[in-house]
């Protein structure tokens, strides 16, 4: 497994898009670890003074409606929303590998039985799903997380049972078997690192996905609450002063764009690199 | 074709009750349960009075007693009475939301493909050009922009700069004294954004799609021979590979039914239009839950007749799918 990536960074850094990419995630990364030192202000510094600046030299996007410096509760929403997209795609991505090589290996009714549930969840429009969800059990960022997670697995299940069907029937497979090795260690040992590539393309992608479904229900009061900056809430902000705050509205939406086609541009970067043959 | 109907119909049935239990699980994950509202608050409500409470709306049963009275309920399309203050059975507050919602949607997915089947037809043919790389960029633009942010610049452009477009609603204040083409146009000046915004999503999987079908059925032997018997390019293109790059589409807009539902929450609470999400988002944010149940039943069993047309069209159109079933 080493060996046969050995060169993935050096390909990987020959992508441009990739790279840049790559850039975007790992300087978001820095910006929601220390967003203490990088923000000119506290986030919920309220400054009644300063209502509704348009940028400035002091505040360089602006403030909002309680005098908060708009900057900053930008760079403290980074965490939010990557926090979000983290643990949302770690759950997604446990189940699905889970299902998915539990279906793919054992075949037969299991595989039946898992595939139909997929077929069933795809069937209600995710966001209703969600949004019923949090209705029921109320919103908070960690409900989002574990609602998002639960609600996006079914894509990356089917990639994972379609590499596990192939990949049962190779030699090395069989041989793991015929010499008695347990199904666990077969599962595990031998099949997932394995059909592991399709799913860390599938993850990076699904980070995006996370960012943006964050965003959408934050904006629309049933994601992250304020007084906690999200950039999905901030833009909520935006629409309640679009006559007058026009900054409000264009910059915590510039940042998820940019987040998001960050994270989209490194996966597919990770997919060029990983298998050449899936490129379009 | 009519076994492949059939076959199609019973293969939905376990799907259907999926749904229902799916639902169902959905509504049990409540804390407490839907009682609590009337009982907790209360201060002359005594043990006797609760579980009277409870046992009308038969919550003392088991569960899957509970699940099969609110099967058979579903069944006949009951889905209770609404808990806002009109108290309307929530079957006719859905019913009359649908059509909004439809409507919408169709104009979106019209727009998408009169819009991105000939831009990803044209980046195909012309591989690697200008046009087609500017293309791409536009492609990953699209896959990255929330929607509800997009609409919120839009309504800044045109509705509040420029002032050339309603930004909510979906008649203006004065629309009944208008005259009949006054009216369309009117109606037609409120949609202009909310069909935009909600086909702006489709519009860049569905060109990348479609090159991407292009550039595969141009590789085949087919076109090779089309092009060796000296047809001109415009007539391979468009009679011989244009037709079957299409077919695919098909499954794509089946597909694409689940995420326009979806989605009509975000833009139809952003312009206040009276559709199937705005219901559901004002159901939700007042926890209305007969209305969130029938919504979200009904939703994934439009997406479900949605996937059930899409591979009847396919079917149609492609004499090898109902002969290989």
């Amino acid at each position: 497994m080493a060996a046969l990536y050995s060169d993935f960074w050096a390909r990987l850094f020959k992508n441009k898009l990739a790279v840049a990419g790559l850039a975007v995630v790992v300087a978001l990364f820095f910006v929601a670890v220390f967003a203490h030192s990088f923000a000119p202000y506290p986030p919920d510094l309220i400054d009644t003074s300063q209502v509704l600046e348009a940028p400035s030299k002091q505040h360089f996007l602006g403030t909002d409606i309680l005098g908060r410096d708009v900057l900053s509760r930008m760079i403290h929403g980074a965490g939010v929303s990557l926090s979000v997209g983290f643990v949302a795609v770690g759950i997604s991505t446990f189940i699905a590998v889970i299902l998915g090589a539990l279906a793919g290996y054992y075949g037969g009714v299991v595989e039946r039985i898992v595939m139909r549930f997929v077929d069933i969840m795809l069937c209600f429009p995710s966001f209703f799903l969600i949004l019923a969800v949090i209705a029921f059990i109320g919103p908070s960022i960690y409900n989002i997380m574990i609602v998002i997670g639960v609600t996006s697995w079914m894509g990356v299940t089917r990639l994972v049972r379609a590499e596990f069907l192939s990949l049962k029937e190779r030699d090395f497979v069989q041989a793991a078997i015929a010499q008695g090795a347990s199904d666990l260690r077969v599962i595990f040992i031998h099949c997932l690192p394995n059909a592991m590539a399709p799913v860390l393309v599938a993850a990076t992608l699904g980070v995006a996905h996370a960012v943006l479904v964050e965003s959408s229900l934050s904006f629309l009061g049933i994601g992250v609450q304020p007084p906690d900056p999200s950039w999905g809430n901030m833009l909520t902000e935006g629409k309640d002063n679009i006559e007058i705050a026009w900054w409000l509205s264009v910059f915590p939406g510039l940042a998820i764009l940019i987040t998001v086609m960050g994270y989209n541009l490194l996966g597919e970067g990770i997919r060029d690199t990983l298998d050449p043959r899936l490129r379009r | 074709m009519a076994s492949y109907l059939a076959k199609r119909l019973i293969m939905m049935i376990p799907v259907l009750l999926g749904i229902t239990i799916i639902s169902f699980a959905v509504m049990k994950m409540a804390p407490g349960d839907p009682t609590s509202l009337l009982t907790d608050l209360n201060p002359n409500i005594n043990e006797e009075a609760v579980k009277r409470i409870r046992a009308h709306y038969g919550l003392d049963e088991p569960w899957h007693v509970q699940y099969l009275k609110w099967l058979r309920s579903m069944l006949m399309l009951d889905f209770g009475r609404s808990f806002a203050s009109d108290s309307r059975p929530v079957i006719d507050k859905i019913m009359e939301r649908i059509p909004v919602t439809l409507m919408l949607n169709i104009l979106s997915m019209i727009l998408t493909i009169g819009v991105a089947i000939p831009i990803g037809v044209m980046s195909a043919v012309k591989q690697n050009s200008l046009a087609d790389k500017g293309t791409t960029v536009f492609v990953f633009l699209g896959f990255a922009m929330p929607t509800f942010w997009l609409a919120l610049l839009l309504m800044i452009l045109f509705g509040v700069k420029l002032d050339w477009l309603p930004i909510s609603g979906l008649r203006s204040l004065n629309y009944a004294d208008l005259s009949l083409p006054a009216r369309a146009l009117d109606v037609a000046k409120h949609l202009i954004l909310p069909v935009f915004v909600a086909a702006f999503g489709g519009l860049a999987g569905m060109s990348r799609y479609m090159r991407s079908n292009m550039l595969e059925v141009i590789r085949q032997d087919y076109i090779t021979t089309a092009r060796a018997k000296g047809l001109d390019e415009r007539t391979v293109i468009y009679r011989h590979a244009f037709r079957n790059a299409l077919l695919p589409v098909i499954t794509l807009l089946g597909l694409s039914v689940p995420g326009l539902i979806g989605g009509s929450v975000i833009f139809e609470t952003i312009f206040a239009i009276p559709g199937m999400g705005q219901l559901f988002y004002q159901s939700v944010m007042m926890r209305d839950y007969p209305t969130i149940m029938g919504v979200l039943v009904i939703g994934a069993v439009l997406t479900l007749l949605g996937n059930l047309l899409a591979d009847v069209s396919y079917a149609l159109a492609d004499p090898r799918i109902r002969v290989s079933d």
